[in-house]
C-alpha cells in the first residue's frame, strides 16, 4: 500500500518535472505581467489615475529597449475603486489569477494596509510610491516614497531656521496626518517649543467649509509671535483649504502654510495667485532643471498628448522604483520575487532630481529632500534643499515604542521590526 | 486681518482684490497697466529719492549687483541696501524683482529688467539692453518678499492711487522700519483722506512703539493708538516688542493686548454665526432641490448629489467656452451658467424620471438602489469624459476678496452664496405657491387620485416637478462650483447632508428646509471652534437622530390629510 503510494507519487513528480522540462522554453518567450493596482474611480482616481498612466509608459519604453530578461513586459491593470477591502482582493487577484511578478500600487496609507497581509501571504512584491507616516516595514513592501524624516522633519527645520516659533498642525482625520502629527510634536517638544505653541486639529475627508479653521489659524497666528501652519490635510479638501486661505488673505509672508501633500497636481484645480510663497515640502518637483527631469517631462506629455501635462513626486517615486525593479530582476536573472527582493537591495538608481536613489536594507529609498514655495503658475520653485540624499527612518527615534525598532531585510537578519533592546524580531521573521 | 482692505472699526466698504481670471490670457493686459502705474510710481520715488541725495555711480554698481546671487540672504540684504541708497534705481530694480522680471547673467553678474514686451534694460543705467546672452532669474522666497513688501510700503507712501497709499501703510505698519519714519510723517501732513491717515498714523505709532530710542511717553501714546486700530495685526504688533523693551511700555502694551482681545472674542461670536449662516446657505442650496423630489413627491434620489456635481460641470464648460470666444464675458460667465446648469441638470432629472423612477413609484427601497445605480453611472460618466482631476473653475473677480465689517471678516464668494440661496428659496416658494404648475404640484402631492381626476396629468407633473427639483441642484452645482472642488466626487459629500436637513426640517415642507439648514449650519458652526469639525458633525448627528425619535415627522410636519 504504502510502496504503491509512493510509486503513484513518483510517477506523478516525475510528469510534473517533465512538464516544467517541456514547458521552459515556451515559457521564456512569455511575457512578464506587472500589476497595477491604482484606484481609477471613486474618491483617490483624482491622484491615482497619473500614477496607472506613468506605470504604462514606463512599461512601454521599457519594452521598445526590449523588455527585461529578453522578455516583454506586460501591464495588468485593475481598479481597486477607493475601497481599502478592494485593494486586498484586487491585489489577491493580480497574485494569483493574473500572475503578476510585482505590483505597483496603492496611495493612501490604509489602501497600503490593506494590501499588505496579502502580498506577505502570497510572496509577492509591491512598490509603494507615496510619501507616508513610516512605523511599517513589510519584506515584501518596497517604499519608494518618503518617510517622516526625509519629508516632515526637514520641513519643520526649515521653518524652525526661519524664525517660526508656533505652529498649526493641521490634518485629515485618518492614520497618516495623526502618526505624522504624533512624531511632529514630539519633535518640536524636543526643539524646545512650548505645548501651547502648538495647535493640532483634524477634519474629517473631504472637508469643505473651511471658515472657522482659518479663522481659527489667523487668531493662533495673532499673537506677534511668528507662526506656520504645517498641513496634512489630504486629497481633495485641500483646494476649498486653499481657496479659503486666499479669500481671508492669509499671506505666505504672514502665515506660512508648509504642505506635504499638495503637488503640481493638486494645484492644477485651483487659482494660485493668492498662493504664492506657501510652501510644499517634497522630494521632487517638476520645476527642477537637471537634464534628468526634462527629458522625463517631454516622454510624458509626448505620452499623454498634453503640452501641459504636470508631473509630480509620486510619478518620480514610481520611476525610480520601476528601475529598480528591473536592474534587480537582471541581477537576480529571475523575476522570483525571493531572489528579486534579495537582489533589491543595495540596488542604486539616478532619480529625476540629479542625484542618486539607493534601495536600502530597510526596502526604503534614499532621497534628497527640497522644499519648494507655490508660484504663480502653479509650479513649485526650489527654495532649500538638503545637501545630499537622506535616508528614511521608518521607524521613527522620537516616538516611544518605535525608537528601538530597526528594520533589516538582509540575512541572517531578515526583520521588518528588529527590538535592538530585546535583541528580538517583534514580528514573525521570514 | 486682509492687509489690503482692513478699514476702520464700524465702517461698511472694502475694495475686493482684483483677482484675474486668466493669467495667460490677462497677461499683457495686467503688464500694460502695471508699466503705467510703476512709470508713474518711479518717476515719484525718484522725485523723492533725489531730493534725499544722489548716490554715486559705482556705489549703485555695487547694489545692483548684489542682487546677482543664489543666496536668499544676500537678496534680502541687496533690497534693504538698494531701498536705503537714495538710488533713484531703487524702485524700477525693486518692483521688477517683486514681479519676478529681474534677471542676472552668472557670468559677469550684470543684472537685467525684463520689460513686459521681453525686450531687457541694464538695471543699473535703464538703457536697452540687446543680446544679454544666457540668464536667471533672481529668486524670491516669504524673506525676500516681506524685504520687498517693507520697501516698496516706504517708497510708495506717496503714491497717486489711494489703493496703493493703503497698501504701503499696511506694509509699514508690519515692518515698523524705523528709516520709514520720515517718509511716513510727510505722507501724514499731506494725506487727505481722512481713512488712510488713520492707517498710517497708527504705521507711525508702530514704529515708534518699536523704535527702542523713543521717549516711554511717546511709546506708551502709541500703545493707545494701536489699541484703537484693535485688530489681529494690532495684536500681533502688541506681542511682539522684544525683549529689551522697558516694563512700563510692556505693561501698558499686555494691557491693551489684553483689552484687544476681550473686544475680538466679542466679535468672534458674530463671526461664528456668520460662518454658520453662510454653511447653512450652502446646506439649504444643496438641499432645496432634494425638498422638492424626496420631500415634495416621496422619491428617495441617491442621485441628488450628481445634479450639483452636473451643474458645476457644466460652470466649467460654461467657462471654457466663454474663454474661448468671450473673454470679456468672463465676469458674467457665472450668470450665463446659471440657466445653463438648470436646463441640463432639469433635463437629465426629467429623463431619470421618465426612464426609471415613474416604474418604481410606491417602491422606496427599488427607487433607492436605481438611484445609486443612476448616481454611480452619472459619476463615472463625468470622470470618463472630464477625467478623474479637478477642473479648475475660476471665480470672478467680485466673488473673490474679503470685506471687513468692524472685525467682521465677510468674504465675497459667500456672501454672494448666501444672497444667491435666499433667492432661489424665494423664487421657488413663489413658483409653488403662485403658479399654476406650482397648484398643480401640490396638487398631486397632497392627493393624486383626486387630482387625476380633476384633469391633471399627473405623470407629466411627476416628471416636471422631479425636474424642477435636479435643475435647482444644477443651480446649487454653479454655487458650489466657487467653493468647492470640481470633480466626479462633488455630489457624495452633500447628499447625506441634504438628507439629513430635508428629514430634520420635516417632509414637504420648504420652510421646514429652511429653517433645518440653517440651524444645523448655524449649530454646526457653534460647535466646531470648541468640539473639531469631526466631533462637531457627530454631535450634530446624535442630536438629529434623538430629535427624529422624538418628532418622527421632522421640525414642520405636514398636518392633515396630506399626511397620509
Amino acid at each position: 500500500m504504502l510502496n504503491l503510494k509512493s510509486k503513484v507519487l513518483g510517477l506523478v513528480a516525475g510528469a510534473a518535472m517533465a512538464a516544467g522540462v517541456l514547458a521552459a522554453p515556451a515559457k521564456a518567450q512569455e511575457p512578464i505581467k506587472i500589476g497595477i493596482l491604482h484606484s481609477l474611480s471613486g474618491t483617490m482616481a483624482i491622484s491615482e489615475t497619473t500614477l496607472k498612466d506613468v506605470m504604462l509608459m514606463l512599461i512601454e519604453e521599457q519594452n521598445k529597449r526590449g523588455g527585461v530578461l529578453g522578455r516583454k513586459l506586460e501591464p495588468v491593470v485593475v481598479d481597486p475603486a477607493s475601497n481599502w477591502p478592494l485593494f486586498a482582493e484586487k491585489a489577491r487577484e493580480l497574485i494569483t489569477q493574473a500572475k503578476v511578478a510585482v505590483t505597483f500600487g496603492c496611495w493612501t496609507s490604509v489602501s497600503r494596509k490593506s494590501v499588505l497581509p496579502v502580498f506577505e501571504e502570497l510572496n509577492s512584491i509591491l512598490f509603494y510610491p507615496v510619501q507616508y507616516e513610516g512605523e511599517e516595514s513589510s519584506p515584501n513592501i518596497f517604499y519608494t516614497g518618503a518617510a517622516p524624516n526625509q519629508q516632515a522633519i526637514p520641513a519643520i527645520d526649515y521653518l524652525l531656521a526661519e524664525g517660526v516659533k508656533r505652529f498649526v498642525l493641521e490634518g485629515t482625520d485618518y492614520v497618516y496626518p495623526r502618526t505624522t502629527n504624533r512624531i511632529l510634536e514630539a519633535y518640536l517638544l524636543s526643539k524646545g517649543i512650548k505645548a501651547e505653541d502648538i495647535s493640532t486639529n483634524y477634519t474629517p475627508f473631504g472637508h469643505s467649509d473651511w471658515q472657522t479653521r482659518v479663522a481659527a489659524i489667523k487668531r493662533f497666528g495673532s499673537t506677534g509671535v511668528k507662526t506656520a501652519v504645517v498641513s496634512t490635510v489630504n486629497g481633495d479638501a485641500n483646494v476649498p483649504f486653499y481657496k479659503e486661505l486666499g479669500n481671508q488673505g492669509v499671506k505666505a509672508t504672514d502665515i506660512p502654510v508648509v504642505a506635504f501633500s499638495v503637488g503640481e497636481e493638486e494645484l492644477a484645480g485651483i487659482d494660485t495667485k493668492p498662493l504664492v510663497g506657501h510652501l510644499a515640502a517634497w522630494n521632487y518637483f517638476q520645476s527642477v532643471d537637471t537634464p534628468a527631469n526634462r527629458d522625463f517631462i517631454a516622454r510624458w506629455r509626448a505620452f499623454k498628448k498634453n503640452e501641459r501635462a504636470v508631473t509630480n513626486d509620486p510619478m518620480e517615486a514610481h520611476v525610480i522604483g520601476f528601475a529598480m525593479w528591473v536592474k534587480a530582476v537582471e541581477a537576480a536573472g529571475t523575476t522570483d520575487a525571493t531572489a528579486v527582493r534579495r537582489a533589491m537591495i543595495g540596488i542604486a538608481v539616478p532619480n529625476l532630481t540629479g542625484g542618486i536613489s539607493t534601495m536600502m536594507p530597510n526596502h526604503h529609498i534614499t532621497k534628497p529632500v527640497l522644499i519648494g514655495e507655490i508660484q504663480e503658475n502653479g509650479q513649485i520653485q526650489t527654495v532649500w534643499q538638503t545637501p545630499g540624499t537622506v535616508v528614511a527612518q521608518e521607524w521613527s527615534p522620537h516616538l516611544e515604542g518605535s525608537r528601538d525598532l530597526i528594520a533589516d531585510h538582509r540575512p541572517p537578519m531578515n526583520c521588518g521590526n528588529f527590538n535592538v533592546r530585546t535583541g528580538r524580531c517583534g514580528g514573525a521573521p521570514r | 486681518m486682509n492687509a489690503s482692505t482692513r478699514y476702520g472699526p464700524g465702517i461698511i466698504s472694502g475694495r475686493l482684490r482684483p483677482r484675474p481670471y486668466h493669467s495667460a490670457l490677462r497677461g499683457e493686459r495686467i503688464g500694460y497697466v502695471g508699466a503705467l502705474s510703476s512709470c508713474l510710481f518711479a518717476a515719484l520715488v525718484s522725485f523723492f529719492l533725489i531730493l534725499a541725495g544722489p548716490a554715486r555711480a559705482q556705489d549703485n554698481a555695487a547694489l545692483v549687483q548684489r542682487f546677482a546671487t543664489e543666496s536668499f540672504n544676500d537678496i534680502v540684504g541687496a533690497v534693504n541696501g538698494l531701498a536705503t541708497s537714495g538710488s533713484p534705481r531703487a524702485a524700477p530694480v525693486i518692483e521688477a524683482l517683486r514681479d519676478g522680471r529681474l534677471v542676472y547673467r552668472a557670468s559677469d553678474r550684470a543684472v537685467f529688467i525684463r520689460r513686459p514686451d521681453n525686450s531687457f534694460v541694464n538695471a543699473l543705467t535703464g538703457d536697452p539692453a540687446a543680446d544679454i546672452g544666457t540668464t536667471r532669474p533672481v529668486r524670491l522666497n516669504n524673506n525676500v518678499r516681506r524685504a520687498i513688501d517693507a520697501a516698496v510700503g516706504a517708497l510708495s507712501l506717496l503714491h497717486p492711487d489711494p489703493a496703493r497709499r493703503i497698501s504701503a501703510a499696511e506694509a509699514v505698519f508690519k515692518s515698523r522700519d524705523g528709516t520709514a519714519l520720515a517718509a511716513l510723517e510727510a505722507a501724514i501732513g499731506q494725506e487727505r483722506d481722512a481713512r488712510i491717515k488713520t492707517l498710517m498714523e497708527e504705521a507711525r505709532a508702530a514704529v515708534v512703539v518699536a523704535n527702542p530710542q523713543a521717549s516711554e511717553a511717546d511709546r506708551i501714546a502709541a500703545i493707545g493708538i494701536i489699541q484703537r486700530r484693535g485688530d489681529q495685526d494690532a495684536l500681533a504688533m502688541l506681542g511682539s516688542l522684544p525683549a529689551t523693551t522697558p516694563p512700563l511700555v510692556r505693561e501698558a502694551a499686555e494691557s491693551a493686548a489684553v483689552g484687544i482681545r476681550r473686544t475680538l472674542a466679542v466679535w468672534e461670536a458674530g463671526q461664528n454665526v456668520w460662518h454658520g449662516i453662510s454653511l447653512g446657505s450652502v446646506l439649504l442650496l444643496a438641499a432645496i432641490g432634494l425638498a422638492i423630489t424626496f420631500g415634495v413627491m416621496g422619491v428617495i434620489n441617491m442621485a441628488h448629489g450628481e445634479m450639483v456635481m452636473i451643474g458645476a460641470y457644466t460652470t466649467f464648460v460654461v467657462q471654457q467656452v466663454i474663454r474661448t470666444f468671450a473673454p470679456g464675458l468672463m465676469d458674467a460667465s457665472l450668470f450665463i451658467a446659471l440657466p445653463m446648469a438648470f436646463l441640463v441638470a432639469g433635463a437629465i432629472g426629467v429623463a431619470i424620471e421618465r426612464l426609471i423612477i415613474r416604474h418604481l413609484y410606491g417602491r422606496a427601497l427599488e427607487t433607492l438602489l436605481a438611484t445609486w445605480g443612476v448616481s454611480l453611472v452619472l459619476q463615472q460618466a463625468v470622470r470618463s469624459w472630464f477625467g478623474p482631476t479637478n477642473r479648475e473653475v475660476t471665480t470672478p473677480s467680485w466673488m473673490s476678496g474679503s470685506i471687513e465689517i468692524g472685525h467682521l471678516a465677510i468674504t465675497a464668494n459667500r456672501l454672494a452664496i448666501i444672497v444667491f440661496a435666499a433667492i432661489v428659496f424665494a423664487a421657488l416658494l413663489v413658483f409653488l405657491k403662485r403658479t399654476p404648475f406650482g397648484l398643480q404640484t401640490r396638487a398631486v402631492t397632497q392627493n393624486r387620485r383626486m387630482a387625476g381626476a380633476m384633469g391633471i396629468r399627473t405623470n407629466w407633473v411627476d416628471a416636471f416637478t422631479f425636474g424642477l427639483g435636479s435643475g435647482i441642484a444644477g443651480l446649487a452645482g454653479v454655487a458650489l462650483s466657487q467653493i468647492d472642488n470640481v470633480s466626479p466626487n462633488l455630489g457624495q459629500a452633500y447628499i447625506i447632508d441634504s438628507f439629513m436637513v430635508v428629514v430634520f426640517g420635516g417632509v414637504g415642507n420648504l420652510w421646514g428646509t429652511l429653517v433645518a439648514a440653517m440651524t444645523l449650519g448655524i449649530a454646526n458652526k457653534l460647535l466646531e471652534p470648541y468640539a473639531g469639525a469631526v466631533l462637531g458633525k457627530i454631535l450634530l448627528l446624535v442630536f438629529i437622530i434623538l430629535f427624529i425619535q422624538k418628532r418622527p415627522r421632522g421640525l414642520f410636519a405636514l398636518k392633515g390629510r396630506a399626511v397620509e
